[in-house]
């Protein structure tokens, strides 16, 4: 047996040249010799008149490597940094509030809107995945509200905020309060074009959120601990909770207030205005220009 | 889940820059420090690839370590997590690396 292909090694094989009519010699191989044993071998003559089967090729496809290095997120930044850019332009403060659900940013949204309504005027944007509920606390106000219901998403992005803004029209030297969807995770990775993050978190969640979600409250410039009403009934350490925003965020700003009770709540005041690009005139009347200084 | 957002994103600028050849490979850094795991990136990867040239894909992803400077003493450190202190005690420490959410690169036939 062959040892190449596995055929007899006694086999026989017969090839006719076909390039005349008639056979012109027929050449006989026997396998192993592999000498041609016909004594009347004609050399075959090549003839134009036969097309030679060529097989078609297939082309050989090598992968082409291609560099890109674009970040993932290049499209967000862009329409965030034209957000930014428009807000400068009109001197709008636009902040981004963001925690987890149920501590307290609608309440103290509306008692923000409440208190300084008469001397700024507000926008608010409001996240959620369903439901105007909160876009109708916010209304309840008097203040101009637009609701983004995210659907399945679970952060605001920076097209959604650009809709969101084109219909609500906030008028120049304002301030317009984006109500993130209630979450700790995702709205940290993407930019809207605010001023700044800020996050809140209630003493009734747990002093170690900071650590818990890191990217937040690194992402945020302020860091507001809401509901510290309620300190005496829960155990939360407002020290190490500071301490542990610090550890994770070491230039940022934490303030203490209960925006039901209204503990702190001038302190709050006192941050945002300071933020406003526009006029100090509009600083509530208790708040020397001194204090601001 | 916003690996679902970021891999639509990253399924975006794939096949524009592939402009219609056909996407064998793709390749991501994504930075240890970045809140996206690349599991949920895989995960969601096959399911936005489909019907585009993205489609059948191999996805590679270099997972880049955290580094930092600490900005006391100006120690190099390895950061394997946001928060932390240096072996100097301080806590003022300057990200260098961990938080990359790129495409790198990709191979089209």
């Amino acid at each position: 047996m062959c040892t190449h292909c596995g055929c007899s090694a006694t086999a026989r094989s017969t090839l006719t040249d076909v390039s005349d009519s008639a056979a012109a010699g027929v050449y006989e191989w026997v396998a192993p010799q592999r000498r041609l044993l016909a004594s009347n071998v004609v050399p075959a003559q090549p003839s134009a008149t036969v097309p030679i089967q060529q097989p078609v090729l297939a082309p050989i496809s090598t992968p082409i490597l291609a560099p890109i290095l674009a970040p993932i997120l290049a499209k967000n930044d862009a329409l965030a940094t034209a957000n930014r850019r428009w807000f400068q332009s009109q001197q709008i403060l636009a902040l981004n509030l963001v925690s987890s659900p149920g501590s307290g940013k609608t309440t103290l949204l509306v008692r923000t809107l409440t208190d300084l309504q008469d001397r700024v005027r507000f926008s608010v944007i409001e996240g959620d995945q369903e439901t105007t509920n909160d876009a109708r606390r916010i209304r309840a106000t008097g203040c101009p509200v637009v609701q983004i219901n995210t659907g399945t998403g679970c952060h605001l992005e920076a097209d959604m905020l650009a809709r969101g803004i084109e219909q609500l029209q906030p008028p120049a030297r304002s301030i317009v309060m984006i109500e993130n969807v209630g979450n700790l995770v995702c709205p940290a990775l993407f930019d809207l074009g605010e001023h700044c993050k800020v996050a809140i978190l209630s003493v009734t969640e747990g002093d170690d959120k900071p650590l818990k979600y890191p990217h937040m409250f690194r992402a945020a410039e302020l860091v507001i601990l809401n509901k510290i009403d309620l300190l005496p009934y829960v155990t939360f350490d407002v020290a190490r909770c500071i301490d542990y925003v610090h550890e994770v965020n070491p230039e940022a700003v934490v303030l203490e207030l209960s925006a039901t009770r209204g503990q702190g709540m001038d302190l709050w005041y006192e941050w945002l205005l300071r933020q406003v690009p526009f006029s100090k005139a509009t600083l509530p009347a208790h708040m020397t220009q001194e204090q601001l200084a | 889940m916003h690996e679902l957002s970021i891999t639509r994103n990253i399924v975006a600028i794939v096949s524009e820059a592939a402009a219609g050849r056909r996407v064998s490979c793709v390749r991501l850094q994504i930075g240890k420090l970045s809140a996206v795991m690349p599991d949920a990136v895989r995960f969601c990867f096959d399911v936005c690839a489909q019907g585009t040239v993205l489609e059948g894909a191999r996805l590679e992803i270099d997972a880049i370590d955290g580094r930092g400077l600490c900005n006391e003493c100006g120690t190099e450190l390895a950061l394997t997590q946001l928060a932390g202190h240096c072996i100097c005690g301080s806590r003022d420490i300057r990200h260098l690396a961990g938080a990359e959410l790129n495409v790198k690169e990709m191979e089209v036939c």
